[in-house]
């Protein structure tokens, strides 16, 4: 890096400097184009920036997705003539869906959610831009890196993308990617492959990235024990980045393998497809690739969850004016949870048969990890009790994720006991399940964050009452959406249907269910509308904030709303913990982390 | 706008903010291999018959790759302690002798490789082929990015050195890291492959 103009020649903090506000501070020099400040930038602020925002349309492209399933689910076979003369007669024929179509929008929508939405938007977005602020940094510990890791992340996004118009469409094999299912697949599953290589080394530069900065730029004062709920949250989940992605890494070399060059890594012997033999060698093994997937993917479900806690922790805590019930047991349940993480994948596949031993061994590891998860969302829970709770946008948001959260975690514990999975595997009880954890829970809690810090960003806060037009239909139609699935599931109805269970005599009594969920996902994307007008409405026409408009404690509330390239005016020191809020004896109820005056 | 600690240690860490970075990359590095030799065990056991390394691969032409990848390491300590000592005609030597090796061991790879296909030994022949052609190749993709490294930090990239040679040492030394755990990565993978 060079040092193009520093923080201190900033003008006066009048809270907003213009859309370019990280400019201002370059003084005689030249101020960098369009392409430097938006595009190619090295500013962790807009690498945040341009993470939450690919990252939020892909969210809404996904969801788009499951949307156009919910039709084939809830009116299995019924035509949509518009949406066929759209979409192409090799997709749905006569506004028929084929099957094949489904199965596309069905791998897709669970990629592109996990790998292209929500990941890149709770780490690389918030994570971006947050962490830096909240550790006193004047940016990341390595800024070129940390913007190749966006390219990376977009390229592999456009990969994703591009696969929907190759020959044979995307990818059709699951998110998951069973082989010898996804070996035998047609060409978007190469793509698939391509683009998972492409995030993979996206997420591992944002890893060592965050790990670094967190260690090594935290500013003066700030020991790990004052660190904000947040930081503590990314530190952990860049450690799983790091090193469980490498395997899925490996996995993916290998399916390459087996596709391109004809091994047969998870093709075992005598293979037989239609009734015929295949011609390959043989001596493979199908489980392989689903214990290296699940070795990420496990792992991978505590990324999406835990910079969810850390939004949550920060909004309930500045929101009750109160400091977080338990700070330390939290803080050591993260860190346990991010270990047992590594120890628990196998909890995906006590139906394939690898045996008692293994299954009794990941059972007992999946029913330790439930505990320190329980140990958080209890804390949180109990930062509540005696609050004088400000009822804003963000803190419904955080409030509402706690029981959705709680609800999918609950829900968990049948399918991590061996015996209780058997009927459960692969029903939409799973999928109502980890959409409970993931749709309700993190990504409320990642709609939170953006309410919570966009006055950071902008230097202007986003409408009060369009938020609540946005908070209350969102957390209906979420419910409407996942709960009839547990009923729909609980029935045995299988989750990789193309028509919803309408063959099975026994799903007859729970079918109309699937209607009530289809009408529930299509209204919970009529709801998002305000969501989409306040946000760009309030970029330009929000009201204008200083630098602490919750009047929170934490770092990046001292710096200016939005900061200038570098950050902070003077380098900020460290006198206390994160939450010191409603101190007895103090001026005022909350003590920002660097206010040095009423020291204890 | 500077970035703290890029060039010197942070005192209560004793690091710099590469050197960590560094050593993060190589765990996750480990994770990748740990996986790929996990898959080698996991696919060996469940075959009915493996066979012998020796017999199929070129055991006198590995070992003298073995021997040139030793060496590449020895150097590339070299030309790190005369980077320390700020003798730049002695590292420029070191360092262009290490990319020079990497080369002779790419080179004796493709005889390898290319005998192995003469003789119709593809990866889909069969899956000990397969595992190895992966493996190696894998490792020669690290062969590659390691020299290219290298190769910079000898050219142009060495122009740091005389702006702030600290900081090169620095670059140097974790390029050597890198450069040390593909060593590392062959002195596992020549017995696993080519004698067991």
């Amino acid at each position: 890096m060079h040092d193009t103009g520093t923080a201190h020649s900033h003008g006066p903090d009048h809270g907003h400097a213009g859309a370019h506000g990280h400019d201002a501070g370059h003084g005689g020099h030249h101020e960098p184009g369009f392409l430097r400040t938006w595009v190619f930038s090295v500013d962790h602020k807009v690498i945040g920036m341009q993470y939450a925002v690919t990252g939020l349309l892909f969210l809404m492209f996904g969801f788009c997705l499951m949307m156009l399933m919910r039709w084939q689910l809830a009116y299995p076979g019924e035509p949509v003539a518009w949406l066929g003369a759209i979409l192409g007669e090799a997709r749905m024929p006569g506004g028929v869906m084929l099957p094949e179509f489904y199965n596309e929008l069905g791998a897709m929508h669970g990629t592109i959610m996990v790998f292209l939405g929500v990941v890149p938007l709770a780490v690389g977005g918030f994570g971006n831009f947050v962490v830096p602020l909240q550790i006193g940094a004047p940016d990341m510990a390595f800024p070129r890196i940390n913007m190749m890791s966006y390219q990376a992340y977009l390229l592999g996004g456009v990969t994703m993308l591009a696969s929907f118009f190759v020959p044979g469409g995307a990818a059709q094999s699951g998110w998951t990617s069973y082989s010898p299912l996804a070996a035998l697949a047609g060409s978007g599953q190469t793509w698939w492959l391509i683009g998972m290589v492409l995030l993979i080394t996206s997420s591992l530069l944002g890893a060592i990235n965050f790990i670094v900065t967190i260690v090594q730029l935290r500013t003066k004062g700030l020991t790990f024990f004052r660190f904000p709920f947040f930081v503590w949250a990314q530190f952990v989940t860049s450690f799983l980045l790091l090193l469980a992605f490498p395997p899925l890494e490996a996995a993916g070399v290998l399916q390459l393998m087996d596709r391109l060059a004809g091994t047969s890594f998870f093709m075992p012997s005598g293979l037989v497809v239609s009734g015929q033999a295949l011609d390959i060698s043989g001596g493979g093994n199908p489980l392989l690739w689903q214990h290296l997937f699940w070795f990420l993917a496990h792992p991978e479900v505590y990324v999406l969850i835990l910079p969810a806690l850390g939004i949550v922790a920060e909004i309930i805590a500045n929101n009750t004016r109160k400091p977080l019930f338990g700070y330390r047991i939290m803080v050591w349940s993260l860190i346990f949870l991010g270990f047992t993480s590594f120890i628990v994948w196998a909890h995906h596949m006590f139906m394939t048969g690898m045996g008692t031993v293994m299954s009794a061994f990941f059972q007992t590891t999946t029913m330790i990890i439930s505990i320190p998860s329980v140990i958080i969302l209890t804390s949180l829970m109990l930062s509540l009790w005696g609050g004088s709770i400000r009822f804003n946008t963000p803190m419904l948001f955080a409030l509402a994720f706690l029981p959705m959260f709680g609800i999918g975690g609950l829900t968990g514990l049948p399918l991590g006991l061996n015996i209780t999975d058997i009927p459960l595997h692969d029903t939409y009880y799973v999928i109502a399940h980890f959409h409970y954890v993931v749709a309700p829970g993190t990504i409320f809690a990642l709609f939170a964050g953006i309410y919570h810090w966009f006055p950071k960003a902008t230097g202007r806060a986003m409408n009060e009452t369009l938020g609540k037009i946005h908070f209350w239909p969102s957390f209906i139609f979420m419910n409407v959406v996942f709960m009839p699935m547990f009923i729909v599931g609980l029935a045995g109805v299988s989750r990789r249907l193309y028509d919803g269970g309408l063959t099975y005599d026994f799903a007859r009594p729970v079918l109309h269910w699937n209607a009530v969920s289809s009408w529930g996902a299509w209204m919970l994307g009529l709801a998002q509308v305000p969501f989409i007008i306040n946000f760009f409405w309030s970029i330009r026409h929000g009201r204008k904030v200083d630098r602490n408009p919750w009047q929170a404690t934490t770092l990046e509330w001292a710096a200016p709303s939005p900061p200038p390239h570098g950050n902070f005016e003077t380098e900020p020191v460290v006198h206390r913990g994160p939450y010191e809020y409603s101190v007895p004896g103090a001026k005022t109820d909350y003590l920002p982390q660097c206010d040095a005056a009423e020291a204890r | 706008m500077e970035i703290p600690w890029v060039v010197t240690a942070r005192q209560d860490t004793g690091l710099n903010n590469g050197k960590i970075g560094i050593w993060l990359f190589l765990a996750s590095e480990v994770m990748l291999f740990g996986a790929l030799f996990a898959t080698y065990i996991l696919l060996r056991v469940g075959a009915p018959t493996w066979p012998l390394g020796s017999s199929i691969l070129n055991v006198p032409m590995a070992t003298f790759n073995t021997v040139v990848l030793i060496s590449s390491s020895v150097t590339m300590v070299m030309a790190w302690a005369s980077v320390m000592r700020r003798r730049f005609a002695a590292y420029r030597g070191y360092m262009g002798a290490t990319v020079v090796l990497g080369f002779v061991f790419l080179v004796v790879k493709y005889f390898e490789y290319s005998a192995k296909f003469h003789h119709e030994l593809f990866p889909r022949t069969n899956t000990f082929l397969a595992i190895y052609f992966t493996l190696t190749g894998l490792h020669m993709l690290h062969v590659i990015g390691g020299m290219a490294v290298n190769a910079w930090f000898w050219g142009p990239g060495a122009r740091l050195y005389h702006e702030n040679p600290e900081w090169f040492a620095n670059r140097v030394e974790n390029s050597g890291l890198f450069w040390h755990f593909v060593d590392l990565v062959w002195i596992f993978l020549f017995p696993v492959l080519y004698l067991l």
